[in-house]
């Protein structure tokens, strides 16, 4: 744990000091100490809202996944089996496609939105989650992703317009964005991490078997409810500010379970420290890897996530 | 009132249409080991779960000190009455020690997730288990007869006056089925009260107080483990020609099918 925060700690200052231009480290050192060339200094700038809201987005998705993981005991588990991404995709091409290019906000509020009701579709569909066990839920999650897949296609493949604003936007990216999203979010941001945290120990419980969880007075129903809001509050969150991002929300609660073992209670913050480690490492890479172009982080993120998860699986400990 | 009671009246209770148990009575004995025993599908599991409300039953059909289980808070009831399932989950990776603190559970807030009893109920139970040594373990590397002790453990450290075990000796060999059924015993011993389904009459009849038999989801006989068995309710309730004989060792009944 305190292994994970001090590289998190050294992979944000990297982010301050690395882009797709290279740039001397005194030069950085300038800037931040406040007498610094002017053109760096505004370049320097806007790696601060970039490394802050890549380090939520990764902490986000890395919970959001540890939580669904733990609730559907699927390997595969991330945050798109409940729609989240497909959602806020679908509902980002439908507002494009009625009011052409959307602005950042327009666009967060749309994806946001989608995502919002594709889970809510989800859960409707799934059934009273809790009673059934989980199997209908995640059928519902496939059916809907399906569908709105189906709806994306159609939509980008007829209209040109909407497929030139959205091949940017699906693949993740963490390139402009600004620190003002962050208050658009950050409601729903903390209720997600706060949600997370208290149902660790429910969560510890239902992997004993939902009998045992009963008997030792948990509320089953009541407790993947909340998981799954939480997931889907975070996944949202994070769909909303820099699209839907692949990979970190399956990978990383994998390292992670490597890491720490099996105990949600250390799981949850350790996948919040894990994932934002990890995305603003990709974003780093993304910056730096065919300079002096950028890439888009989503694209990054599956290149160094495979690896790792590679690592954790063949060590055997995966949870199945 | 009567209270600290756990019973069942008019107990009816299944999984669709047609309920398994129908219009079941039954007082829990208290301080004493009780077993039930009884064909497969006969309603043993739904018993138990249904008296652990793991089972959702209407109001007031299972009572604990008069008041309907429904009305007790969960953590509440955890604290009171505790069930280890015919088939729990064990997580992979979780230690002996990680999975006996699961049993602390119910003593824990949203908030609080810590309680100054903890530690020494958890040693407690490891020590009662005789799993000291082996607290560190991952559960997923022990024997058959160890990991059951570790749900034991577990279910010792919840601390509740009522322990239900569902199948608690089934696929372990016999000497640790004869090592789990002692250590009912000395639960029962220690004044808490055990209600144990089993299979092997003869262990039942050995170990346990008192003898609960069931059949097509009715309990057909309720007695004193040494006194109830008899070659007729064998006949009736498995289909068995058997005779009774002495167990050599205890003086308890033993059930032995007659030759073919
Ligand atoms: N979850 C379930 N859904 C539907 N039927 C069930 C379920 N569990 C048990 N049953 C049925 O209820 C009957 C009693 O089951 P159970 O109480 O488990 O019996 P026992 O424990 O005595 O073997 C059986 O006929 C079984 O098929
Ligand atoms: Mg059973």
């Amino acid at each position: 744990m305190a292994a994970l925060t001090v590289l998190l700690g050294a992979t944000c200052i990297l982010s301050l000091f690395l882009g797709s231009r290279p740039n001397g480290v005194a030069d950085v050192v300038d800037v931040l100490t406040g007498d610094g060339e002017p053109h760096l200094a505004n370049v320097v700038a806007s790696r601060i809202p970039r490394t802050v809201l890549g380090a939520i987005v990764g902490a986000a998705l890395a919970v959001s996944g540890t939580l669904i993981q733990g609730i559907t005991r699927n390997p595969l588990g991330e945050p798109g089996i409940l729609g989240i991404g497909v959602g806020a995709s679908a509902s980002v091409v439908t507002g494009t496609a009625l009011f052409g290019a959307l602005s950042a906000t327009g666009t967060m509020g749309f994806a946001m939105l989608g995502a919002i009701i594709a889970v809510a579709v989800v859960l409707v569909l799934g059934g009273r989650s809790s009673a059934r066990g989980i199997v209908p839920l995640i059928l519902a999650g496939a059916v809907v992703t399906a569908v709105l897949y189906a709806y994306i296609n159609a939509m980008v493949l007829t209209l040109p317009q909407v497929f030139d604003s959205y091949r940017f936007w699906m693949v993740g990216s963490l390139a402009g964005v600004e620190l003002s999203r962050l208050g658009q979010v950050l409601v729903p941001l903390v209720i997600g991490f706060c949600l997370a945290l208290l149902i660790a120990r429910g969560m510890n419980a239902l992997a004993l078997g939902e009998e045992t969880a009963i008997s030792l007075g948990f509320r089953v129903g009541a407790t993947r409810l909340i998981g799954i809001i939480a997931a889907a509050l975070l996944a949202a969150v994070a769909t909303a500010i820099a699209g839907p991002i692949s990979f970190i929300g399956l990978a990383v609660p994998h390292i992670i379970f490597a890491l720490m073992g099996e105990d949600f209670r250390w799981r949850v913050p350790a996948a919040l420290l894990g994932g934002a480690l990890a995305l603003v490492a990709a974003d780093v890479l993304a910056r730096v890897i065919i300079r002096p172009q950028e890439l888009m982080v989503g694209i990054v993120t599956a290149f160094i996530g495979a690896p790792f998860l590679l690592m954790a699986v063949r060590r055997g400990a995966v949870t199945t | 009132m009567t209270y600290n009671l756990l019973a069942a009246r008019g107990l009816t209770v299944g999984y669709g249409a047609t309920p398994v148990i129908h219009d079941l009575d039954f007082d829990v004995p208290q301080g004493r080991f009780t077993a039930i025993v009884g064909p497969n599908g006969c309603g043993k599991s739904t018993l138990v779960k249904s008296l652990a409300r793991v089972l959702a039953t209407e109001p007031g059909m299972v009572t604990l000190d008069g008041k309907h289980v429904q009305a007790y808070r969960p953590r509440r009831l955890a604290q009171r009455v505790a069930l280890l399932p015919q088939h729990p989950t064990v997580p992979e990776g979780v230690t002996v020690r990680g999975l006996v603190a699961r049993g602390r559970y119910p003593y824990h807030g949203a908030l609080r997730q810590w309680s100054p009893q903890d530690t020494p109920a958890i040693d407690q139970a490891l020590n009662d288990t005789g799993l000291t040594e082996l607290a560190d373990m991952p559960v997923a590397a022990l024997s058959g007869g160890q990991r059951q002790r570790a749900w034991l453990a577990m279910v010792l450290a919840q601390q509740t006056d009522y322990v239900l075990l569902d199948e608690p000796t089934s696929f372990l060999d016999i000497a640790h089925q004869v090592d789990v059924l002692r250590l009912c015993r000395n639960i029962s011993n220690q004044g808490r009260t055990v209600v144990a389904v089993l299979h092997d009459l003869n262990q039942a009849a050995r170990y346990a107080d008192d003898l609960v038999v069931m059949r097509d989801g009715a309990i057909v006989a309720h007695g004193r483990s040494d006194t109830t068995l008899t070659s007729s309710l064998v006949s009736d309730v498995f289909g068995l020609d058997s005779m009774i004989g002495v167990d050599p060792c205890s003086g308890t009944p033993m059930v032995v099918p007659v030759a073919d």
